[in-house]
Formats: structure tokens, C-alpha cells, sequence
């Protein structure tokens, strides 16, 4: 007996997946039913939708760009300290000292790669006129997970915390001040008084809000942190998976039900 | 500052490499075309452009100023002379309309690469001088330039198939998408084009990763202020509309109504054409707000603000040096100003300071009285006027709700080039300019 079959014999192998190899037209259709990874793919697909020229791919790409941004992200966590003191000089060994000195830039440039695959994604999403009933409300939901990787990209531009970091997110979160009404330079916010004292000041308004400070500085170092690593991936993986779900539901990547 | 042989050595390598990696992908044309097309004239002009390229590659690696290919300096000062925002905003448009227009013209494998090998013949010679060369390759501007080709790509894919369908369906035929019902299995035809696409995503990124560094400057530090200071470069599109109007509209209201805008899309959208296949003409209004939005609106201005803003903001050639000394002439003035001021020859309405709340406000409104006008017309006249001219069918499809909020997210969207006009034609700085307020419009 050849030494694969000898594997996918034993009980150790037969625990663990629930199915013989898809090898064979059944076990291709079971395979995509049992499996905990492929159940989110259904059985069979038109041809039509999934040629690389009319998908790109993008959708697809972006979700693996997450994953290998939780990857990395995780990695770089066991480097990174989100103080003053050490978030600079941290990344500065992780360059030069650290071995696998590479990680910072595939966390980097796989970030940037994940904006560059959402504008595509949506673009085809467009293009292809996939929007339409019965994925209006799915349509939505990639908009806000557009939104969420903009603030995943935005948020960990900030770690590093060199001149490029901190002078980015000051000009980025110097916005939030003008907001209407709730932004103490934005129009509105003498509204907000009571008896006579402001409510909205440069402690109290939308960018204090967004930095934990009056300006750039360690409190907004670690609200950026939580942010980064905890908060926003967390929503984006909850709405990520409502997304695939509803592909699922809506009959597909696209056309009418 | 200009190329000096320093510079050029630095350079010679990758521009080497760069053309090196032109002429094969001319070669690899050539060979299918060759091959599996039988076009024989055309595997020979790409086989000569291969050529072309290889001596290109070759001049390049010399390292030095007599030999590196690169655009004349007097063709770069013209270039530099021209740039602006003006022409800038009026040359993006152009093009654009252009390639709307005459799409079946572009989309022709031949036509698409001849353009590909001409703006890729332009970014290596334009690659050659110090000042482009140092702004594009800074390590976070790498990926715009990516995107600038990957949106090209990809828009030629899409419009292509766009054109043939168009003519399909004005031929009474069923668009290509709709050809083939045959279903497949996901395991193998899906699960492993995902596998190769993982793989090649994976491949790709440690390439990029292992040849370019993350950029890392000197230490935080809230006393140095950079000059410029940008955003990160996905919201330089937002930082460019502070040229034109204040943080709260610009940063804040703006961007707000681009994410409403978008989640509404598919609620305004009616026609129920052109789901599930590409196509331009049975979705083109769509289609052309779309393409303005996301094209006009955001990429060229990301564009613009990252390549072609300096040192405070000023605007820069693309071969220019970015001084920090560069002054440019502001007289922009307010719409009461005008009105006021300058066409009734009267001061601006003013209010004895201890006056009532009523009279100041009353004042301000006299003040503004002008602008005032002028929004509420845009705002408020334009929607049911354009209900019963341009967009009368779509006023009867839609209903009020629907209508209104489509035609409002409109002029607000469009309230972003106009003010760009008004800027360049009058010196226009506020329509509505309330400080008392911090209101400024």
C-alpha cells in the first residue's frame, strides 16, 4: 500500500476529516458539506461566475490580505510596546535586530494592499451592477467594511510613532475639531451651552474624543492600539462574516435571484 | 535642483531592470501573438519594441547623465510650466471623456497595450530625473503608482467586456455573461483558483516586502512640524478639498455624505438592468456618476495631493523641486465682499458692538443675504426644477423621497467641482463666510 494511502487510512486521519479525499465526483460534493472551512463555498457554482476576468478575484484577496494582516499583526504584537518610551525603538529593532526582519513590511505593505483591494473589489462589485436586488443591503455592509479597513489602515499609521506616524493622524484627526456641532472650531458648538458654560472645548469635543488627549500623544498611542489589534478587527471579522454569509443567501456573487 | 551624476547611479540599476522587464513582458506578447494568435505583424512590431527596450535597459545601467534615457529638460520645464491645478483638474477630465467616448477604440488589445507601453516608456524616462523620481519612490507612495495601473487594468477588463456586450444586446442578444449556464464543482474549479490566488498574493507580497523597506523617519516628535504635513494617502483626496472649502464641510460633512452616498446607491437605483454582467450603455447615468465619483472625485485628487503638493501646500510640476520658499499670490475674496464691496460700492453691513441678539443675527443675514440667495437657489429651487425637466422620468420612477435624497446627495457631490470652478474663474474664497459662527461655505 502507497504511504499516502496508508495515512488517510489511519484513524487519526479519518478523525479528523469527516470525508475520504474529493477525488471523485461524491466525495467533491461531500467534501464542501463536511468541511467546516469549505461549507462556507456551496457544492456546485456557474462557471460564469467565478471566470477571473468577470471577478478579479479581488473580494477574495482582500479577505486572505486580512488574514495574513491577523497573522503578521499577531507576530509584530509580541515585539511592539505601545509606549513613549519603547513603540519607536521597537520598531526600530524589529528592522535591524529581530530575525525575520521582514514582518513590518508585509504587515505594511499588505495593508496597503488591502485599501488598493477593497477600492477594486467594489469597483467590480459596481461594474457588474451586483449591488442590485437582492444585495442592496449587502452592498451596505461592504461600505462600512470599506470604512473599517480605512480605519484599520488609519489607526495602525499611528504605531510606529515616528514623525510619519504622529503628523499623518494630527493632520487626519485635526477633522474630527471642525466637526459640526460637536468639534470646538466647528460651526454650531456655541450651540451647546449651558448656562453660560461651553460644552464642546478642546477637552471635550469629537478629537478629544478620537485621541484621549488635546493632541497626538501617549493616551492616543494606546487608544490607537486597542483600536488597531482589538476593536476594529473584530468588527470587521463579525461583519466580514455576515458578508460571505449573505453571498451565500443572496444566491451568489451576483445577478437576480 | 536637477539630475545630477549621482543620482543617475543610484537609479541605473533599477531603471536597468525596469526596461529589462518591459522588453520581456514585449517579448512574451510577442511570442503568443506569434504562437497562438498567428498575428505575424504585430509579433514583429512587439519583437522590435522588446528590442528597443533591451538597448534602453542597456543605456540605463551606464549610470550617467550622457546616456541614461530621460525626457529633455526643456520638455520636463514645459511640462513643470503647464502643471497646475487647473490644468491639471481640465487635462484628468479630458482624458477621461476622451476614453469614455471613444472606448471601442481603446479597448482593442493592440490600442490598450500600445498605451500600457507608452505610459510605462514615460514613467522610466520620467524616472530618470531626481525630483519625480524622489516623490514616486517614496516607499508609501509605491502603492499609489501601483494603483494607477491596476485601476487602468482593470477598467480596460471591464470595459471591454462592457463594449462587446453593448453590442450584443443592441443586436437583440443576451450579453455574454447570460451564454453559459453550465455549473461547475466549487472543489476543484473554485477552491483552487483561491489556492493559486493565495499563493501568487503570497508571492507577490514577499517580493514587495524583501525589496522595499517600510519607511521609518526620525522620532515622534510634536514640536518638529514636517512641511508638508500629509495624511495618510488615502485621505489625501479629503485634504485636498481643504484647499476649497473648511475642515467641516471637507473633512468632516463630505466624507459622511460619500459613505451615505454609497449606502444608498443601490436604494435609488432602479433600473434593473445590468445585474450580474458589464455593461455602459443600459446603466450609463449610473455608470457616469459612478465613474465621476470615484475617478474625478477621489483618485485624481489622491493623485494630485500626493504627487503634486509640496512643502505648504503649494502646488508642484512633477519635475519640479519641491521649495519650501515657493510663494504663491492668494486674493481670494468672500461673495458679500463682492456683492457688497465691490458691486454696490458699500460697506459690509456691520452691527454696533451691545446690540441685540435679533439685530446681530438680523444683520449677519443681511450680510450673507447674497449667498444666502445663492445656496438656496442651488439647494432648495434646483431639486423640484430639475423634477420637471432633465430628470422628469426619474422623478415619476423614483417617487419624492427617493428623488429628493438622489438629487440632493448630487448637487452636494457636485458642490465639490463647482466651488473648484468658482475658485479659479473669481477668486471666490466663501459663498457664505458666518465667523460668528465658524461658518464658512
Amino acid at each position: 500500500m502507497a504511504i499516502g494511502e496508508i495515512v488517510r487510512n489511519s484513524q487519526i486521519w479519518k478523525s479528523i476529516f469527516r470525508h475520504p479525499m474529493p477525488l471523485d465526483r461524491r466525495n467533491r460534493i461531500v467534501v464542501m458539506l463536511t468541511n467546516f472551512f469549505l461549507h462556507l463555498h456551496p457544492v456546485s457554482i456557474k462557471k460564469q461566475g467565478i471566470a477571473l476576468s468577470f471577478t478579479w478575484c479581488m473580494g477574495g484577496v482582500t479577505f486572505f490580505l486580512f488574514l495574513v494582516e491577523t497573522v503578521t499583526g499577531v507576530l509584530l504584537m509580541f515585539y511592539y510596546r505601545p509606549t513613549l518610551e519603547w513603540a519607536y525603538n521597537d520598531i526600530l529593532a524589529l528592522r535591524d535586530v529581530t530575525s525575520l526582519g521582514i514582518l513590518r513590511e508585509l504587515h505594511r505593505w499588505g495593508a496597503h494592499a488591502m485599501v488598493i483591494t477593497t477600492w477594486l473589489h467594489m469597483y467590480r462589485v459596481f461594474l457588474t451592477g451586483s449591488y442590485k436586488p437582492p444585495r442592496e443591503f449587502n452592498w451596505v455592509i461592504g461600505v462600512i467594511l470599506l470604512l473599517l479597513t480605512l480605519l484599520l489602515s488609519f489607526t495602525g499609521y499611528l504605531l510606529p510613532w515616528d514623525q510619519l506616524a504622529i503628523w499623518a493622524i494630527t493632520v487626519g484627526s485635526n477633522m474630527a475639531r471642525a466637526s459640526p456641532i460637536l468639534g470646538y472650531e466647528g460651526p454650531g458648538q456655541q450651540l451647546l451651552t449651558i448656562g453660560g458654560i461651553d460644552m464642546i472645548t478642546d477637552g471635550s469635543d469629537a478629537r478629544f474624543g478620537l485621541l484621549g488627549a488635546r493632541f497626538v500623544g501617549e493616551e492616543t498611542l494606546n487608544r490607537f492600539y486597542v483600536l488597531h489589534c482589538i476593536a476594529i478587527p473584530l468588527a470587521t471579522a463579525l461583519l466580514l462574516a455576515i458578508h460571505f454569509w449573505r453571498v451565500r443567501k443572496d444566491g451568489g456573487i451576483s445577478g437576480p435571484l | 535642483m536637477h539630475s545630477n551624476g549621482l543620482f543617475l547611479k543610484d537609479v541605473a540599476g533599477f531603471l536597468g531592470s525596469y526596461y529589462t522587464s518591459l522588453a520581456i513582458m514585449n517579448a512574451v506578447a510577442a511570442l503568443i501573438l506569434w504562437q497562438k494568435k498567428k498575428q505575424v505583424g504585430w509579433a514583429v512590431v512587439w519583437s522590435a519594441v522588446a528590442g528597443v527596450m533591451m538597448v534602453l535597459a542597456s543605456l540605463a545601467l551606464s549610470g550617467s547623465a550622457a546616456w541614461v534615457p530621460s525626457l529633455p529638460l526643456s520638455v520636463r520645464n514645459l511640462v513643470n510650466s503647464l502643471s497646475g491645478p487647473v490644468n491639471y483638474t481640465a487635462g484628468t477630465t479630458a482624458l477621461f471623456a476622451v476614453l469614455f467616448i471613444f472606448r471601442k477604440f481603446f479597448v482593442q488589445p493592440m490600442v490598450a497595450w500600445t498605451v500600457l507601453n507608452v505610459a510605462l516608456l514615460l514613467m522610466g524616462l520620467s524616472m530618470a530625473d531626481e525630483n519625480f523620481a524622489s516623490i514616486v519612490m517614496k516607499p508609501d507612495n509605491v502603492p499609489i503608482v501601483g494603483l494607477v495601473f491596476l485601476l487602468a487594468f482593470f477598467t480596460w477588463v471591464a470595459t471591454s467586456q462592457a463594449v462587446v456586450n453593448d453590442e450584443r444586446i443592441a443586436r437583440g442578444l443576451p450579453p455574454m455573461e447570460k451564454l453559459n449556464d453550465e455549473k461547475v464543482l466549487v472543489w476543484p474549479d473554485l477552491v483552487y483558483t483561491e489556492l493559486i490566488c493565495m499563493v501568487g498574493v503570497t508571492a507577490f507580497l514577499l517580493v514587495w516586502a524583501i525589496f522595499l523597506q517600510a519607511p521609518l523617519e526620525e522620532p515622534a516628535s510634536s514640536v518638529k512640524t514636517p512641511n508638508p504635513s500629509k495624511a495618510p494617502w488615502y485621505f489625501l483626496g479629503l485634504q485636498e478639498m481643504l484647499v476649497y472649502f473648511d475642515p467641516w464641510y471637507a473633512g468632516v460633512v463630505l466624507p459622511s455624505l460619500v459613505v451615505v452616498g454609497l449606502m444608498a446607491m443601490p436604494y435609488l437605483d432602479f433600473n434593473k438592468k445590468g445585474n450580474g454582467y458589464y455593461s455602459i450603455e443600459e446603466r450609463k447615468f449610473s455608470y457616469l456618476v459612478y465613474q465621476f465619483g470615484f475617478f474625478e472625485l477621489w483618485i485624481t485628487l489622491i493623485i494630485l495631493g500626493t504627487f503634486l503638493r509640496g512643502p505648504n501646500w503649494n502646488f508642484f510640476g512633477p519635475f519640479e523641486f519641491w521649495s519650501p520658499y515657493k510663494v504663491e499670490v492668494l486674493n481670494n475674496v468672500d461673495l458679500p465682499q463682492m456683492f457688497w464691496v465691490n458691486l454696490l460700492d458699500r460697506p459690509l453691513p456691520r452691527v454696533a458692538a451691545g446690540a441685540s441678539t435679533l439685530t446681530q443675527v438680523g444683520t449677519i443675514l443681511l450680510r450673507e443675504a447674497p449667498g444666502l440667495v445663492v445656496m438656496g437657489a442651488y439647494l432648495l429651487l434646483l431639486p423640484p426644477l430639475l423634477a420637471v425637466t432633465a430628470f422628469r422620468s426619474y422623478y415619476a420612477k423614483m417617487g419624492f423621497i427617493r428623488y429628493m435624497v438622489m438629487v440632493n446627495l448630487m448637487l452636494l457631490m457636485l458642490s465639490l467641482p463647482l466651488k473648484m470652478i468658482l475658485r479659479w474663474t473669481l477668486n471666490l474664497k466663501y459663498i457664505i463666510s458666518i465667523p460668528e459662527f465658524s461658518l464658512n461655505f
